[in-house]
């Protein structure tokens, strides 16, 4: 399990055309493409805390539901300014994450299951009360969004939402790739493969850790805030367990700890969705549910070493048979 | 007001021991294989249905349907960790969670195809409708059936695992695994008795749970961080910790709704993030 290398790779750069020829491929699909980028960019998040610091989270969405809220309810009374909402939705993300942080980090997996999955409930609940400030089940309508820098207006052809997530998901990406590469980001891989060694080598773990589920919460605001400027409209789902559940398994589906994984998991995960539920809400989480626990019986870790899983024993049947790599395209 | 109090803390204790009857397999596949099981729900899902459907369509009186949704859970137990769960054991926690909610959207959609979405009715038998006035308070008939049904459980497990050879076995392995293994006691079919148990127990809960927590095909997920919950405070390793544990969340549950309507819910969630704070490893856990 490596992080991206420092030189983005032919696969990498691949990778990001793919979106780009999308827009001009499939033009009705601009604004399903937005929500792609948002669930991509949320199970970013999610990758940082599950991939990097091995936190098991059930209740991610709150955060993504807090971002939400915050850039939703900017809107609503008046202030649509959509790359200050972003901030917003970030800034409120990361003070709930710092300060559930100190429950997280104690506490062995099951402690941190119920803790997030505890913090998702209640900020659910939350909203689900106090219905005169985020109108509750009917969610949160009326939420005008300004034009980006001014000039670029949100239309109904999805155009602006399409191309302002995929700015959004690609910069916040570009940072996370050199994050992970960083000093920080090698004492949380240190962490990830041996919690006890590291403080022996005076690295405070629990400090790591509350810095990585802060950053995590502030990304998945961010995701958040995304969502409901695109949609300009946030639904109280956004909070709920529902939400956690199928981010950790986009996240999962693609692969964790790739930071790409969660981003492919999404893209599948939606299409997917998009294609099945229409069949019936009911059929699609039976299918959900067998594809968990086929992916755990049978696809450890996800689709992304899965892939490179085949590549390496295609690569070593090659080299069995001695043929060389540059013979492979004619066998 | 004092007989109020006495009538929530009732009704709270009864709410406890229902809990606890659900849980406690949670709490012993936890503490034997350290195996979080997020489909333990789905056991008590399907005793609450069994229990239904053996009412209205065979005509089963209620404890004798309770009875067949007792031996259906743990006929399920059998199959299911014979034939799912023994896999993934050596895997990670996230894997068993993932492996474990997938297991329950599938029971879940599988309930709602069956059974359709709606809350399922339950008709009990006169002779546990209505109340009695014990010491000057007046308190349901059911929930006192409750108590005394979950008291005698809890004797009879604690007798089970103090006193015969098999809950020796137990005690041991959840001990120390591989000691006991070293000694000769096969850990995994003692493993899977108690599991069958506790989905058996689990079912038995979920069939007399209908008239107080309701039945529904969410019923897995709705109740899920109750079940955890009483795990993670009480602890894996004893049947007393999710026990004591069961009825602290019972009791606080039922008083926050009662005394605090307005903020339900928080009640219980602010008094477990306070409880996970002070025990981060439970009431009666011993740190890792």
């Amino acid at each position: 399990m490596t992080p991206p290398r420092e030189r983005w790779s032919a696969i990498e750069i691949a990778f990001w055309i793919v979106p780009v020829v999308a827009y001009f491929a499939l033009p009705t699909f601009r604004t399903f493409g937005s929500q792609v980028f948002v669930a991509g960019l949320f199970a970013l998040s999610l990758d940082l805390i599950l991939g990097y610091a091995r936190i098991v989270s059930l209740g991610h969405a709150a955060f993504f539901g807090l971002g939400a809220y915050t850039a939703g309810l900017l809107a609503h009374h008046g202030f649509g300014e959509p790359l200050s909402g972003l901030a917003a939705g970030a800034v409120v993300a990361a003070l709930a994450g710092a300060a559930t942080s100190v429950l997280i980090v104690r506490g062995q997996d099951l402690t941190r299951l119920i803790v997030t999955l505890g913090v998702g409930l209640m900020l659910y609940e939350v909203a689900n009360r106090a219905a005169s400030i985020t109108g509750g089940v009917d969610g949160l309508s009326e939420v005008p969004m300004w034009p980006i820098f001014g000039v670029f207006r949100f239309g109904l052809d999805g155009s602006t939402a399409y191309v302002y997530s995929l700015v959004v998901l690609f910069a916040v990406f570009v940072l996370m790739r050199r994050v992970v590469r960083s000093p920080f980001g090698l004492s949380l891989r240190g962490v990830r493969e041996g919690e006890r060694r590291m403080p022996a080598i005076g690295v405070s773990v629990t400090r790591k850790l509350v810095i990585v589920y802060t950053l995590g919460a502030a990304i998945a605001g961010i995701a958040g805030a995304l969502l409901a400027q695109t949609t300009q409209f946030v639904g109280i789902d956004v909070l709920g367990f529902q939400r956690s559940a199928d981010i950790l398994i986009m996240l999962v589906v693609g692969g964790a700890g790739y930071l790409y994984g969660g981003i492919v998991g999404a893209a599948i995960f939606m299409i997917l969705q998009d294609r099945l539920a229409s069949l019936s809400a009911a059929y699609w989480q039976f299918w959900l549910g067998l594809l968990l626990v086929l992916l755990v019986l049978f696809a450890r870790g996800g689709l992304i070493p899965l892939a490179e899983g085949l590549s390496r024993r295609l690569r070593d049947r090659r080299v069995k048979r001695g043929r060389g790599p540059q013979e492979a395209g004619g066998g | 007001m004092l007989s109020h109090l006495a009538g929530i803390l009732f009704d709270g204790v009864a709410y406890g021991a229902l809990l606890f009857v659900i849980s406690i397999g949670l709490a012993i596949t936890l503490g034997l294989m350290n195996f979080i099981n997020l489909a333990h729900g789905a056991f008590a899902m399907l005793g609450g249905y069994v229990a239904v459907m053996a009412m209205s369509r065979a005509g089963v009186p209620f404890l004798g349907a309770l009875a067949i949704a007792f031996v259906a859970g743990g006929m399920a137990g059998v199959v299911l960790e014979r034939g799912l769960y023994r896999y993934v054991y050596d895997r990670s926690h996230l894997d068993q969670v993932l492996f474990t909610i997938g297991l329950t959207f599938m029971a879940i959609a599988t309930a709602a195809y069956a059974f359709g979405p709606g809350q399922q009715p339950v008709h009990l038998p006169p002779y546990l409708t209505g109340q009695v006035n014990i010491g000057g308070v007046d308190v349901g008939v059911y929930r006192l059936f409750l108590i005394v049904v979950v008291a005698a459980i809890t004797v009879a497990l604690s007798w089970l695992v103090e006193h015969t050879r098999f809950g020796a076995r137990v005690r041991a392995a959840v001990d120390n695994r591989v000691a006991a293994e070293g000694l000769g006691i096969d850990v995994t079919r003692v493993f899977s008795v108690t599991f069958a148990l506790g989905s058996a127990l689990a079912a038995l809960g979920g069939g007399m749970a209908i008239d107080v927590l309701g039945l529904d095909p969410t019923f897995p997920l709705k109740y899920m961080v109750y079940f955890l919950l009483v795990v993670a405070v009480g602890g894996g390793r004893t049947i007393k910790g999710p026990l004591i544990a069961a009825l602290i969340l019972g009791v606080f549950d039922v008083a926050g709704k009662y005394y605090v309507p307005e903020i339900g819910s928080f009640v219980i969630y602010a008094l477990m993030v306070a409880m996970l704070a002070i025990f981060p490893n439970g009431l009666f856990g011993r740190p890792r």
